[in-house]
């Protein structure tokens, strides 16, 4: 309990200095600071509403307090391009966003840990010869140029799969969850999706594959083939539980790298999510918008990070009893 | 290569001040690290001799004998790799990329490794509160996702290739920085460190003389993967669109293609090519990771 609690208070230290940041970045925009918060094409009246709202024209560290306040009560702003509050642009945007996301990580580790667990035992075999090649070429490819290729050969050669969007244009669903589960979602998720995992598997499946390779020389794999148990129980069930905690590490210290990426890959398949969101609202100049989505794709990384923490403490108790 | 390994069989690996000159031997006998100082060395010539290189101005618009514009041309003997739907030939912009894709990874590569490398010296070395604050300020930096960052940097100041290495340097470092303290953890408690204090050396001259040497090679290794980074970085900020306009880079490239529509037309001469360049020079930093890796944690070597 102890160490949750701890790992909590971290999570909000990080999350009060990632706003912190964010704070000083948007007010060091270059131009007039009062930009960030005010369209110039607004009404007196309503320039000098939000400029109140925002304390705009107060000493910055009073501004910084209405801000965290504002924060707090999960008042983003409204923004300029859209004219409507900025968490409601971005309440559309979160669930297509974690979507992806998720199906992405979970193809990606899957697929790694078991290619990589699978390939431990192939050493010097081709398929280590042609497996570790292309699984560092994904690695070191653009995301959003894996994505072009399975865009050209998938939706635009063959046509199985639509080119870009999360809907087809005049759907209508009765709830959130009804589009979300509908046959044409999923369709149009299967590209950005694979692309996600094609980037994302060579990490756990070189890694567990090296540290699996350096697990089956210890001593307790040879206790076990000493005791005469199968290879498949031993690569299973001694090799690759203790494999599995690097793992967990460069999962955690890949997810930023994992949620910062979506930006492209949303962007190469106009899948309306955060990222994509975060692209426009820059393009635009939106900075109530852009700031917002920018918090809350911070607040993702935060939370799934503690979630991942959370998890290794129970994985390896030497964690959270240390 | 001969006359390079002969030594090196004479002098082992580990000890005293030839650790480093051994260490570069074994790398050189490694055939990954040995590929990736070749693609560096291509990439470095091939930027050096850009303008011989190239058969056509990159941004001219080229025209064909009838004096039509040359537009979303094949592959030809005229057109190396055929040319954009605007008429420009894709050979030359991809030999003039090879610039920015040098000048880039370079400088990130650098700022990383010496921002990373001072970082983890100090926080190893000092310990205490300064290791705490500084180890703080990398969790923090690690918490920022980091592509959204560079996009807002360059999005919302002038679209400049330096946002980009800044942002880079700026949100890398920590990686090298842990590394980098850990190893100074063990390197301070050796006993040759431990014999300089006896004599009186100042802090300073400890860590610049007798501990800095000794992580020398991690920082190469943490500066190399840092090239990569920044390449694939640069490209990603170019595609969303927020790349200098200035500059031909591969980002802005495959940015060119995919709004030009070549993706639908099929055009794989068009972005097929800048692809396969980053992953080339991206590749290059794993393969000296990987190589160097051997060199570093000898225990993995069999």
């Amino acid at each position: 309990m102890g160490f949750a609690l701890r790992r909590l208070a971290h999570s909000l230290f990080v999350l009060w200095a990632v706003v912190t940041i964010l704070f000083l970045m948007f007010r060091l925009m270059p131009g007039n600071p009062l930009a960030a918060y005010i369209n110039e094409q607004l009404s007196e009246d309503d320039q000098r509403l939000i400029m109140a709202q925002f304390g705009l024209n107060r000493p910055l560290y009073e501004q910084y307090v209405i801000y965290l306040w504002n924060l707090l009560q999960g008042n983003l702003g409204m923004s300029f391009f859209r004219r409507e509050p900025v968490w409601d642009v971005l309440k559309s945007a979160l669930p297509n966003t974690l979507i992806l996301t998720i199906t992405g990580l979970v193809i990606a580790y899957i697929f790694g840990i078991l290619t990589g667990a699978w390939l431990a035992t192939k050493r010097g075999t081709l398929a280590e010869a042609v497996i570790v090649p292309a699984a560092l070429a994904t690695r070191a490819a653009p995301e959003f140029w894996i994505g072009m290729i399975l865009l050209t050969i998938f939706a635009f050669t063959f046509g199985w799969f639509p080119s870009g969007g999360a809907n087809s244009a005049g759907a209508a669903y009765t709830s959130e969850w009804d589009r979300i589960l509908s046959r044409d979602y999923v369709l149009h998720l299967v590209l950005p999706a694979l692309t996600l995992a094609l980037y994302l598997q060579g990490l756990p499946l070189l890694l567990m594959r090296s540290t699996m390779l350096e697990i089956l020389h210890d001593e307790f794999i040879t206790m076990a083939k000493i005791k005469g148990l199968s290879p498949w129980r031993i690569t299973i069930h001694h090799a690759a539980r203790n494999a599995l905690l690097p793992v967990v590490t460069a999962f955690a210290l890949g997810l930023g790298a994992t949620l910062g990426g979506n930006v492209v890959v949303e962007t190469v398949f106009s899948w309306p999510g955060l990222g994509r969101l975060l692209v426009a609202a820059v393009a635009q100049s939106d900075y109530p918008l852009a700031q917002g989505a920018f918090f809350l794709i911070s607040l993702v990384l935060i939370i799934l990070n503690l979630i991942v923490d959370l998890v290794y403490g129970w994985l390896d108790p030497r964690v959270s009893h240390g | 290569m001969a006359n390079v390994q002969m030594p090196a069989q004479n002098l082992p690996a580990g000890r005293g001040d030839n650790a480093f000159v051994a260490g570069l031997r074994r790398i050189l006998r490694d055939p990954f690290s040995v590929a990736a100082l070749v693609i560096y060395v291509l990439l470095v010539l091939v930027a050096i001799f850009a303008d011989q290189l190239m058969t056509h101005d990159p941004t001219q618009i080229q025209f064909r004998a009838n004096g039509r514009v040359a537009t979303n041309q094949p592959v030809s003997e005229a057109f190396l790799l055929g040319t954009t739907n605007l008429g420009r030939d894709i050979y030359s912009q991809l030999i003039a990329g090879s610039r920015n894709a040098l000048m880039v990874g370079v400088t990130a590569a650098i700022s990383v490794a010496a921002l990373g490398t001072l970082v983890g010296l100090l926080s190893g070395y000092f310990g205490g509160r300064i290791d705490a604050f500084l180890m703080r300020l990398a969790d923090v930096a690690l918490a920022i996702p980091f592509l959204p960052f560079v996009i807002v940097l360059s999005g919302f100041f002038r679209a400049n290739t330096w946002n980009v290495v800044i942002a880079v340097a700026l949100l890398l470092w920590p990686n090298t920085a842990r590394v980098i303290r850990s190893q100074v953890l063990t390197v301070k408690e050796r006993a040759y460190v431990e014999a300089a204090r006896v004599t009186g050396a100042s802090d300073l001259r400890i860590l610049f003389v007798h501990v800095a040497p000794n992580i020398l090679p991690l920082t190469f290794l943490y500066g190399s993967v840092a090239i990569g980074w920044a390449i694939l970085t640069e490209a990603a900020v170019s595609f969303v669109g927020f790349g200098d306009p200035s500059r031909i880079s591969w980002g802005f490239m495959l940015q060119d293609a995919f709004v030009s529509q070549a993706l639908s037309r099929g055009s794989w001469n068009w972005f097929l090519p800048p692809g396969l360049c980053i992953i080339l020079v991206v590749i290059a930093g794993f393969f000296l990771a990987r190589g160097a890796e051997e060199v570093l944690f000898p225990k993995l070597r069999s």
